[in-house]
């Protein structure tokens, strides 16, 4: 049962992500993305981990993909709103990543495969997101707080790049014109 | 029959049950709204169907249901007739965390009829899934309910619908935050994630809202947004939009846009009662009550809510887009998170000195209040006086 779940999901999920790219219409991508990220979140369920399922969910589906469609929507696309063919050079760059991505994806594979792989999380009444707290806020503090910093910094780096660009507009500016 | 069976049948009977309570509540509450709106504008509101009216929405059902569906030719189909079906069915998700009443005992009639002894000894919680990320669930369903009004606006193709779907996006992007922040105190001084333990915890009489009056004032406004309520139904805005994401929309296509709106007012409201108000408790009365009984308070604090709903919607003005962010982003958030901060010291304050619970937290929601005074006394006193000096300049 376990596995027919598995398969069915782990199919949706690469259904998803392949109409993502072969849509041509923005909207219908990220939509694709949905599902996939729907997928992925149910796939972690039978991993019953519950907490990043929801976090999935929350964070991916619930939150960026809005945003996507919002700047999607903002981007008035001409033409039925379907954007034009790659070009020769862009498929030839998306295929090199792809190609540099799944071999990423071999060797973690194959280094699990080959050692024996993680411990079956054992069944049962464990909060898990109480665990998941204990190993990010009490073995991984540091490495936590440093990558918080650094989406921090990149916040105040998106707000200084607005400011020069918004010159002039300014209140008090606009209060001496 | 075999106690898997039964259990499978109690479930889907659970989920059926709660469907059709939110839909059954919607028709009422339209013809709550529609008399409230007049009882407050001193008018009489529908009151030819039925006594006082009441089968008002029963005829409006009718007529929806018989009047062509209307799909320009401009839209897009797919999408178009899915984005109803998407506002809908989030909101009806959402219910299955919701305990309704306290557990079904197994001695009682009902317990004894389905044999609960065999299979549930504690009970037969009056909740489809308990599952260990309760709330999280919700809000991760609740958060998926804007898609089917972005793409409302995005299929009809048209420059008001657009701009209403836009808006919705932007605008349930920026309350969610405080909303989760929100439920996070909460989460902090309970320190579960199952909706059934938080309402339990509360089951002495100590309600969350006694403790964190601040918490909960954030919790509903931020709700309301995410609800697309007024006064924050931006995305619907007559005098701007004519009628926002669901102009295109007739007959029963639109029909489902409404049921969507007060399906997620209900949950909502369920929602807020269970982490706020105590759920299914009252004041430990619910110890020696039957269960239908404490059902019955729950749907009573519910219905409470959406009155106050009712009452805010027909009172306050829409905002304008730009006080919209400026309450969500300026306001609200960082409200939020100074409560998030006081919360989790009042905790420290009570595990490391043994400060009792409820004085620990409260001092933090005073303080947060004092601050937000402080600050709004000093920001007035600093425009005014910047006011006086640019006058002086001119």
């Amino acid at each position: 049962m376990e596995t027919l779940l598995y398969l069915v999901f782990g199919l949706v999920a690469l259904v998803g992500g392949v109409l993502v790219i072969v849509n041509r219409n923005p909207v219908y991508s990220a939509l694709s993305l949905v599902l996939t990220m729907f997928a992925v979140s149910a796939l972690y369920i039978l991993q019953q981990a519950y907490f990043v399922a929801a976090v999935q969910i929350v964070v991916y589906a619930g939150a960026i993909v809005v945003l996507f469609l919002f700047v999607i929507m903002l981007l008035n696309l001409g033409d039925q709103g379907n954007l034009p063919a790659a070009s020769g050079t862009r498929r030839f760059v998306g295929a090199l990543l792809g190609v540099t991505f799944a071999g990423i994806v071999g060797a973690v594979v194959w280094e699990y495969a080959s050692t024996a792989g993680p411990a079956a999380a054992a069944a049962g009444d464990i909060d898990h997101t109480k665990s998941l707290a204990r190993v990010l806020f009490q073995n991984y503090l540091l490495p936590f707080e440093v990558v918080s910093i650094v989406l921090l910094a990149a916040l105040v780096g998106v707000l200084a790049l607005i400011r020069t660009h918004g010159r002039g507009l300014d209140s008090s500016e606009a209060d001496n014109v | 029959m075999s106690t898997l069976l039964i259990q499978i049948v109690v479930a889907l009977a659970k989920a059926l049950f709660i469907i059709l309570l939110v839909l059954t509540a919607v028709p009422i509450l339209v013809w709550a709204e529609r008399r409230v709106s007049a009882w407050m504008q001193d008018r009489h509101g529908p009151n030819r169907v039925g006594p006082a009216g009441l089968l008002q929405p029963i005829a409006d059902g009718i007529k929806f249901l018989t009047k062509e569906v209307l799909i320009p030719a401009h839209v897009d189909r797919k999408l178009y007739l899915a984005a109803p079906v998407i506002l809908l069915v989030p909101s009806l998700m959402t219910g299955a965390i919701i305990p309704w009443s306290k557990p079904i005992p197994a001695d009682s009639a009902l317990g004894g009829l389905l044999s609960a002894v065999n299979w549930a000894p504690d009970g037969i919680p009056f909740q489809v899934a308990q599952i260990n990320v309760g709330v999280l669930y919700f809000f991760a369903m609740a958060s998926l309910a804007v898609y089917g009004i972005i793409l409302a606006g995005w299929a009809s193709n048209n420059k008001y619908t657009l701009l209403g779907g836009l808006r919705a996006s932007a605008q349930v992007i920026s309350y969610e935050l405080s909303l989760g922040l929100a439920i996070l105190s909460v989460l902090l001084i309970v320190g579960t994630l199952q909706l059934n333990t938080i309402v339990e915890w509360q089951a002495g009489g100590m309600w969350m809202v006694f403790a964190q009056p601040v918490t909960w004032v954030i919790f509903t406004i931020a709700a309301l947004a995410e609800t697309n309520r007024a006064p924050f139904d931006l995305a619907e805005c007559e005098q701007e939009l004519v009628g926002g994401y669901h102009t295109e929309y007739s007959g029963m296509t639109f029909a489902t846009f409404f049921l969507a709106e007060y399906a997620n007012m209900t949950m909502s409201a369920a929602l807020n009662v269970c982490l706020f108000w105590g759920g299914y408790t009252f004041f430990g009365l619910e110890q020696i009550l039957p269960w239908w009984i404490t059902f019955g308070i729950f749907l009573a604090k519910v219905a409470a809510f959406l009155f106050l709903f009712l009452l805010i919607r027909w009172t306050f003005p829409r905002f304008r887009y730009d006080q919209l962010m400026r309450l969500g982003w300026k306001m609200l958030l960082p409200l939020a998170l100074g409560n998030v901060v006081l919360t989790a010291l009042g905790l420290a304050a009570h595990e490391m000195w043994g400060v009792p619970l409820w004085p620990a937290l409260i001092v933090g929601q005073v303080a947060l209040i004092g601050g937000v005074a402080l600050v709004s006394v000093m920001r007035t006193k600093a425009e005014s006086a910047g006011s006086a000096e640019s006058q002086a300049r001119a």
